[in-house]
């Protein structure tokens, strides 16, 4: 076949894919219409900031506008990074993430497994449904409670006061920062995580506790050798998705909970564009910093992505 | 022998969770006992309590005297209300489209996907929402966060099992997309528009830092603002300040735990009431999502 008639091919199936668009346009008009208001939202308020993350390469000032305001190339960026603080951001941040990672991640899925476990059926439903509840609580008002339990009179301290040790205001203390987050996140988390894992378990075909019966597997060496693997696939995928966040949760709440003496471990990259930016007015230096933490964050969901799909053939969308 | 090994795995399952369920518990059980309890009797307790010390409902009657908590609330009713039907309503309105087999749903389907990867952060929406002369007005706290890619990819999801012949001789008979959503869809999705309310409206209701950011108003403020300012930030305005001095008894620092317990309660009650009912449509959400497009 001679490549005149291959390309006069192509461009018949160009020409009808273009065809195509246009007949699916008009033809669903009507339809297309229902989606201005949620296209312009997101083309306002999503990609809106993303246009005025440019002024990350500029010294923006207000009166002079985003295209009018003087370009600055990269030097905001160098800025942070040969700053002090750019290690203590990035370590606290990464730290408290992969702290958060290590000893909440497998929790919900012991909670999972252990109330798979129960055969009592409304013992086990009264478990579930308290385990929940701190998912459902404002985090201002989470926060006020660790505060006021973690205080020098409440019952944390009471607790370490009768084992003998003195009384600290623990959120007043950097070295202790870390595993009040920690520890409380996995109050908040535990239930609500173990949501996904037993409906997870609930897919596990019987007939294979059935033949470890019959192997003369107890109890506990089923859970390991039939639950655990039965559930596996959901556990990586939802670990994966996870790695993929490593960069961009628990803002909200480290912002309720810290304060300048314990800024040290406590002090992430978001809670530090906000100061920077909101509270020092200081725009181009804080939406660079703010654009190192996305730009980090993409590379990761990304990534994370990618790793999903080969694993399991089961990605973010 | 297989029998003891049972009962063992079973009791110290059991333990286990009754622990769990109890630590998890404990704290907000901790919270009411001492917003009911007397000043001194509470002072005097180190350690769990086992129920409230004394009876007292001063901390209640500081709480409702304090004319922030009415002005939070009734905020707080608006933006839960307003901004979730307009959430609901917007979202839907685009999933619908999203669902349909219309060709250029892939691209809008890309323009949507593109921001859970990437965003343009803090300052830049601030500035934008600036920008636009939102700053202090109702419509920052509702505009900003219209639609979530989540809960639209929940809708989605629930619009893309509605099978098509439904809709099939609605469009035969010439009905409009509008139409046939309305009168077709809407009527189909309850269970689906029952989760978003709950989403959408829980959010509203435990929402703050939006606030903080775009409105320097008070007679605007979300309830969870009053709620921070008094937790978090430990400042107690005007007639808070002097009640809690004439508080009967004890020291002031008591008097505050006392009251920051009292509003605690007062402000998460509703989400209490509704939380038997919530959580079960929560896990619907989930289970829609799991299932994903």
């Amino acid at each position: 076949m001679s490549s005149t008639t291959l390309d006069r091919r192509a461009d018949q199936r160009r020409r009808d894919f273009g065809r195509m668009l246009r007949r699916d346009f008009s033809m669903y008009r009507s339809l297309y219409a229902l989606a201005i208001p949620g296209l312009a939202f997101f083309l306002i308020f999503h990609y809106g900031p993303m246009y005025g993350a440019l002024i990350a390469f500029k010294n923006f000032s207000p009166r002079l506008g985003i295209l009018g305001s003087p370009w600055a190339g990269f030097t905001h960026f160098t800025d942070f990074f040969g700053s002090y603080f750019f290690w203590r951001l990035v370590r606290n941040t990464i730290a408290l993430n992969l702290l958060n990672l290590i000893w909440g991640f497998p929790a919900p899925i012991i909670l999972a497994l252990l109330l798979n476990e129960v055969r009592h059926k409304r013992f086990k439903q009264t478990i579930q449904t308290v385990s929940y509840l701190p998912h459902f609580i404002s985090m201002v008002v989470i926060c006020g409670m660790i505060l006021e339990f973690t205080s020098s009179r409440g019952v944390v301290n009471d607790f370490l006061a009768a084992l003998g040790f003195d009384r600290i205001n623990l959120l007043s203390r950097p070295e202790y920062f870390r595993t009040v987050y920690v520890t409380t996140e996995i109050w908040q988390q535990i239930g609500w995580g173990s949501i996904i894992y037993l409906a997870a378990l609930s897919g596990i075909d019987t007939q294979l506790y059935d033949a470890a019966d019959i192997d003369g597997a107890g109890r506990f060496r089923k859970v390991i050798s039939v639950t655990l693997p039965g559930i596996a696939p959901t556990i990586v995928v939802l670990l994966i998705l996870r790695m993929g966040r490593m960069m961009s949760i628990g803002f909200e709440k480290i912002f309720l909970l810290y304060s300048p003496v314990i800024y040290e471990t406590a002090d992430v990259i978001q809670t530090f564009v906000y100061r920077k930016g909101l509270l020092e007015s200081n725009y181009s230096f804080s939406t660079a910093v703010g654009l190192f933490n996305s730009v980090a964050n993409l590379i990761l969901i990304t990534a994370a992505n990618a790793l999903s799909r080969r694993v399991n053939e089961s990605s973010l969308w | 022998m297989k029998r003891a090994g049972n009962y063992l795995f079973d009791t110290l399952n059991y333990l286990l969770l009754i622990f769990l369920g109890i630590a998890t518990f404990y704290p907000f059980l901790h919270v009411v006992f001492a917003s009911l309890s007397l000043p001194d009797r509470l002072n005097a307790v180190s350690g769990l309590l086992l129920g409230p010390q004394g009876f007292s409902l001063q901390g209640y009657r500081l709480t409702f005297q304090y004319p922030s908590i009415a002005t939070g609330y009734a905020n707080t009713i608006f933006y839960v209300v307003v901004g979730t039907a307009a959430n609901v309503f917007f979202t839907g309105l685009l999933a619908y489209v999203l669902a349909s087999k219309a060709y250029w749903k892939r691209l809008m389907m890309i323009v949507v996907v593109i921001t859970m990867f990437f965003d343009g952060g803090l300052i830049p929406r601030f500035l934008l929402v600036r920008s636009l002369g939102l700053l202090n007005t109702r419509l920052a706290i509702i505009l900003p966060t219209l639609i979530s890619v989540w809960n639209l990819i929940i809708m989605r999801t629930f619009f893309m099992s509605i099978p098509d012949s439904l809709e099939e001789s609605a469009r035969i008979d010439g009905a409009e997309p509008a139409a046939i959503f309305f009168r077709i869809i809407v009527p189909l999705s309850k269970p689906v528009i029952a989760v978003m309310v709950l989403y959408y409206g829980v959010a509203h209701w435990n929402s703050w830092f939006a606030a903080m950011i775009f409105l320097s108003d008070r007679r605007l403020f979300p309830l969870q603002l009053f709620l921070r300012e008094l937790l978090i930030q430990n400042q107690f305005r005007g007639d808070l300040a002097t009640g809690l001095d004439s508080y009967e008894g004890s020291s002031r620092d008591v008097n505050e735990d006392i009251l920051k317990s009292a509003f605690i309660v007062v402000s998460t009650l509703p989400i209490l009431c509704l939380y038997p009912f919530l959580q079960r449509y929560f896990i619907k959400g989930v289970m829609i999502g799991a299932l994903k497009g």
